[in-house]
């Protein structure tokens, strides 16, 4: 019963304790240092420019819309209107920014990495490499997680700007307030701290969102239908995942 | 040398091999047949480590290959080289770049030394002049050649080869078959060569291992297999009815 829930293919335990073990075989020393940088150089161009519009435009109405809505709270209240600019920068330094634009790109960088690594399985393209004496974990996985982590932070700070912006334009257009306002709003009560929690959200949900994916695709097996489905687990575990953890680094980091 | 000895492979309840004891014999064509679903493609995969041995032991010369560690594993596979029944040419890379990946990652040779020896291998067999096409631009055969470029690029001592008929014409196949002994014979190579084609059986097979029921059921030379009573082997060897036609017709006169 107990060895069931362990070695059981089924099991969430079997599958946390094959992720974490395999986790030492990723960072291990490069057959070839050159070779490493050339995939990593790669991959942050595919993450950042493949990215970049859908995180521009997502974080454009994620901003407008909290704005609209917040001063919709506001109408007739007792707080001054300038704080509208406040609580949209707040509200996209310490919790937008980062979880919306890594739910976003689990959804589109995490899907390709299950599908694209899960075909090179399937076509044997990785026991080619390993036959070859490639150490295919570390060659193919650690690539894609450091340019993740160097990417997707720049996406996310990215976003809070441009969500912020969008906050101003909706403003504007809503003619709710004024530019003075809006921007008397953002200069109130800044805590560089918060800036602080967003880039830690950044860093821990690129790697959530890059290694999960990475092992639904580097342990798939079957054909095509185990592939889609290794894709979209990728997604659905990586977006719960990302909201578990945003949820205890905003324990950890607040109280 | 490979050796393997007494060896066994389960997958769950599925027992596929029963205890091989072979010796794949240096500077030979080695040839691992059998009928689809007999294990050659799991034996082929014991040997190179893709799979582990649920029992018994793989020599290498005189290394155990079980007892490796990692690292040492890596080494031993540099002097290794395999060609998929899929190819497994990485479809993202030119012709070029597949057969240069091995040296990419493991030779400090400068690119005008790679590219020369990329043209060497290529001229090896016979395919001069595609480095810059994709996989999917070429034929069949033409991925095969190119398989096997990228196999030998490191001068490998062990060279395996998954089915390197399956799919191709007849004539084609021949040529494989002949481009395969050849490379053995002029690197005196280690070959292990799965294949259903008694085609191959004929023309290369200098040191043959018949898997039945996952069990060794035959081995010898292909002259030996003409002569030979063993009944699993004439099966194997005569499946067509036409084969069979032309050894009564053979018998009697
Ligand atoms: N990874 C695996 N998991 C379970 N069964 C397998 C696996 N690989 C091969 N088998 C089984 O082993 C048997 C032999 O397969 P294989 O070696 O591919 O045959 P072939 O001689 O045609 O190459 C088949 O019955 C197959 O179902
Ligand atoms: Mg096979």
């Amino acid at each position: 019963m107990l060895s069931q829930l362990f070695n059981s293919e089924k099991s969430v335990f079997f599958h946390v304790g094959k992720f974490v073990a395999w986790q030492k075989d990723i960072y291990k020393r490069p057959e070839n240092m050159s070779m490493y940088y050339k995939e990593i150089i790669r991959q942050m161009y595919d993450i950042g420019i493949g990215s970049l519009l859908i995180v521009v435009i997502i974080s454009l109405f994620i901003g407008a819309v909290t704005a609209v809505q917040f001063s919709y709270q506001l109408s007739g209240g007792l707080i001054p209107d300038y704080y509208i600019g406040y609580v949209v920068r707040d509200m996209e330094i310490i919790e937008l920014a980062a979880t919306i634009t890594c739910l976003v790109l689990a959804g589109k960088v995490g899907s390709n990495m299950a599908a694209e690594i899960g075909g090179m399985r399937q076509k044997e393209h990785i026991d080619a490499m390993e036959v070859m004496g490639v150490n295919t974990s570390a060659y193919i996985i650690m690539p894609k997680i450091i340019a993740a982590m160097i990417v997707i932070p720049i996406l996310v700070s990215i976003s809070a700007v441009v969500g912020i912006m969008g906050g101003f334009l909706a403003s504007m257009a809503t003619g709710a307030l004024t530019e003075e306002a809006y921007i008397k709003g953002l200069r109130s009560f800044f805590v560089p701290y918060n800036v602080l929690m967003m880039y830690v959200k950044a860093f821990v949900f690129a790697y959530i969102l890059t290694s999960v994916s990475c092992y639904q695709g580097y342990f798939v097996k079957g054909g095509s239908i185990e592939l889609g489905e290794a894709s979209t687990r990728a997604v659905v575990y990586s977006d719960i995942l990302i909201l578990i953890a945003d949820f205890i680094i905003a324990l950890v980091l607040t109280i | 040398m490979i050796r393997v000895e007494g060896i066994h492979k389960s997958f769950g309840e599925h027992h596929v091999l029963k205890g091989i004891d072979f010796t794949f014999e240096t500077g030979k064509t080695n040839l691992i047949i059998g009928k689809s679903g007999a294990g050659k493609t799991v034996l082929l995969k014991l040997l190179v480590g893709l799979l582990q041995p649920s029992e018994g032991k793989i020599w290498y010369d005189d290394v155990c290959f079980n007892d490796l560690n990692k690292k040492e594993l890596q080494k031993l596979r540099m002097d290794v080289g395999m060609l998929f029944q899929g190819n497994a040419l990485f479809d993202s890379m030119t012709i070029e770049e597949n057969i240069r990946f091995p040296l990419d990652m493991f030779s400090g040779k400068t690119m005008k030394e790679k590219k020369e020896r990329v043209n060497y291998c290529l001229s090896r067999v016979e395919m001069e002049g595609i480095n810059n096409k994709f996989p999917s631009e070429i034929s069949g055969g033409m991925q095969k050649r190119v398989g096997i470029a990228r196999a030998i690029v490191l001068n490998p001592k062990y060279l395996f080869v998954d089915e390197p008929n399956s799919g191709l014409d007849p004539k084609t196949a021949i040529t494989i078959d002949d481009l395969i002994s050849d490379i053995t014979k002029e690197f005196n190579i280690t070959t292990v060569i799965n294949t259903h084609d008694m085609n191959s059986v004929m023309e290369i097979g200098e040191n043959i291992c018949l898997l039945h029921m996952g069990k060794l059921a035959w081995q010898g030379n292909k002259d030996e297999v003409l002569e030979s009573e063993n009944e699993m082997l004439s099966d194997f060897i005569f499946a067509s009815p036409f084969l069979k036609r032309l050894r009564n017709f053979a018998a009697k006169s």
